[in-house]
């Protein structure tokens, strides 16, 4: 139980995928403009992490075993088709969740955070439960830090900034404040 | 389109005009992770050179055979398969770095420079142009990496390339090799090559004003 | 999405689309000269892997446990005799699991110690330690970190500051080993901390404490320690 908690919050806060592993760059820079919709695109981001951890587990356990080669590729195709077939799903079981989630999951599977959530996990050698925790906690890191970033632009927005500066390096910079105040979170296990 | 300007151009535009991280922001995640020291940075340049230079040949060889509907599952296994051979001959021959690279290189797959090469250049121009265009765009990714990889490792260790530059008496700026340090640098970076980019506009406008200005005056005098 | 399901429909109308035959017939030779790309690196590049992880294990090992020029795993699990009865064997297999610890023997073939490794988080990520044990005088020879992803400049002084590494040379192993301010030591069982880095030194400490509480009590009885195999990997064998 202390292994999971230690699991999750590890990967919410210490390690943040977005600020500390950098994963899920291209999102976090490019949809973070508005707070409502990083918040949606984070929780669609967590429940497409959860099924990539699911999968993984599964290919790891019965597949990729006996041919250890094709990991990357296996990894990237099924998680391609697992996105198809869950934007279709939901297309068909409820037009309202779609209507929110919908659009984002294209965008999803290009999100490197997917493929690297499995190969972190298959690195580690996690098991079924470890790996679900492993993908809360990304998820839940990821739509903090989509989040917070939202949140700070949105607050920018009208502030008196540089045309120079305005735009990806403006982002960048914020991102690096960010990231630097997420370091506080280390060592917050070890302390006690 | 691609008959007016020469191969030798496709290749210079990656360099600086086009450059895919300065200017098309793309490629983010590995470029960022893992320049935290020089050589680390150009292994993963010659990484995704090889991979892009490999995925464009081959995608631009057989485009005729490419159907449409299925293109982007066929990249994506192409990229997928050279960064394979890439991952595995990495683990073989530098297993130090491939360590400190560690998850990063499968990553290259999910750089999405590599697969907009491939739909927006490869699969549409022929193997010559699609092979320089390669180049040119890994090349720019290179310089970009390198940059970032210099100035975090001379900042943050007072090393350059693992030669210590600096002697006992520099106390290096830890936070630049930490994960702050890379957004806070390709951040400064890029406002440095907006700047540049600025002043080169102005400087080109003005030289464009002034020549208006002696060829409206020739013409008066004429 | 809806506009490209529009586009296709259109497209199929005009009957310029080719047979789903032709798309699964692509992807099939695609996969197919794919995977023996793959499968030929893999076969290529599979002895040069396996020998740099074997190395860099054994080196560890080596290290670890002075005056030791062979060694053999050991894996604690069940014997051939069934279940609820785990035991340390001697395994010859690849690569590394939690359940899995080292036995060091000298030029003689006799038994000297174990390499002993445990897992648990540091400062920033989970640290992974090897030490050496020597069960007969109960004392840790030394210790080697074998993976960690501590802050550069200061928590990975655990492996680059030689004096704390030098600590754990001939570390008495009576109770548990504890961490104290630097220049605070005073007892046997005290490691001074690393300043600015207490956080992990503290965290490889109780990485310590745990493993050998774990594998302490499945330790056999002195002199009963495993013999020596035929097939071994010695030092000159892992240099080579």
């Amino acid at each position: 139980m202390d292994d999971l908690l230690w699991i999750f919050i590890s990967t919410l806060l210490v390690n943040n995928f977005v600020l500390a592993y950098f994963l899920g760059l291209c999102p976090f820079l490019g949809v973070s403009g508005q707070l409502e919709t990083s918040f949606r695109l984070g929780l669609a981001t967590t429940f497409v992490l959860v099924i990539t951890a699911l999968c993984a587990w599964v290919l790891n356990t019965y597949v990729l075993i006996y041919a250890p080669y094709l990991r990357l590729i296996s990894f990237i195709v099924v998680i391609a088709s697992t996105v198809q077939f869950i934007e279709m799903s939901i297309k068909k079981l409820s037009p309202s969740l779609f209507k929110s989630l919908g659009i984002f999951l294209p965008l999803i599977t290009t999100n490197c955070a997917i493929l690297g959530l499995a190969i972190f996990a298959t690195n580690r050698g996690y098991g079924l439960v470890e790996g679900l925790t492993f993908a809360l906690g990304a998820g839940a890191g990821f739509t903090l830090a989509m989040v917070l970033m939202a949140g700070i632009r949105e607050e920018t927005e009208i502030n008196d900034v540089p045309a120079l500066i305005r735009g990806t390096a403006f982002n960048l910079i914020i991102a690096g404040i960010l990231s630097m105040a997420f370091m506080g979170f280390a060592g917050l296990f070890s302390s006690t | 389109m691609a008959t007016d300007i020469t191969a030798y151009e496709e290749m210079i535009k990656g360099l600086w005009r086009d450059n895919p991280v300065f200017v098309q922001v793309l490629g983010m995640c590995p470029m960022l992770a893992v320049t935290n020291s020089a050589i680390n940075a150009v292994v993963m340049g010659l990484a995704t050179f090889f991979v892009l230079v490999g995925s464009s040949f081959l995608v631009s060889s057989f485009k005729q055979w490419i159907p449409k509907q299925v293109r982007i599952s066929l990249y994506i296994i192409i990229i997928a398969t050279f960064v394979t051979v890439v991952d595995y001959s990495l683990l073989a021959m530098l297993p130090a770095i491939h360590k400190e690279l560690g998850a990063f290189i499968p990553l290259i797959v999910a750089n999405c420079m590599i697969l907009g090469r491939q739909e927006a250049f490869a699969s549409k121009h022929n193997v010559k142009y699609a092979v320089m265009d390669a180049v040119g765009m890994s090349g720019g990714f290179m310089i970009a990496l390198f940059a970032l990889g210099s100035v975090r490792e001379i900042l943050g260790v007072g090393a350059f390339f693992g030669v210590d530059l600096f002697g006992a008496n520099f106390e290096p700026w830890v936070i630049m090799i930490l994960p702050p340090g890379g957004f806070l640098t390709l951040g400064l970076l890029l406002l440095f090559f907006n700047w540049f980019t600025e002043r080169r506009r102005q400087f080109l406008d003005k030289v464009a004003e002034a020549e208006r200005v002696a060829v409206a005056g020739v013409d008066k005098n004429g | 999405m809806t506009n490209t399901n529009e586009n296709s429909k259109t497209h199929s109308a005009r009957s310029q689309e080719p047979g789903s035959s032709r798309l699964i017939f692509s992807m099939a030779i695609a996969g197919f000269i794919s995977g023996i790309i793959i499968i030929s690196i893999y076969i290529l590049t599979f002895d040069t892997i396996k020998e740099n992880k074997a190395r860099e294990l054994r080196e560890a090992v080596f290290k670890v446990l002075p005056n030791v020029s062979t060694m053999q795993k050991l894996h604690f699990s069940e014997d051939d005799s069934g279940a609820d009865n785990k035991k340390l064997m001697v395994v010859k297999a690849d690569g590394m699991d939690d359940e899995m610890m080292f036995a060091g023997y000298d030029q003689q073939g006799k038994f000297i110690g174990y390499a002993i490794q445990g897992k648990g988080p540091g400062f920033q990520d989970t640290i992974h330690v090897l030490f050496g044990y020597l069960s007969s005088r109960k004392n840790i020879t030394g210790m080697e970190i074998l993976d960690s992803r501590e802050t550069p400049g200061l928590g990975d002084k655990i492996f680059k500051d030689m004096d704390f590494v030098g600590e754990f040379i001939n570390l008495p192993m009576v109770k548990n080993i504890k961490a104290v301010k630097k220049g605070k030591k005073s007892k046997d069982n005290e490691i001074d901390a690393i300043t600015g880095a207490t956080i992990s030194s503290k965290a490889v400490v109780r990485i310590i404490n745990k493993a050998f509480n774990k594998w302490s009590p499945r330790l056999p009885q002195q002199g009963n320690e495993p013999v020596l195999a035929k097939t071994v990997v010695t030092k000159e064998s892992g240099e080579r």
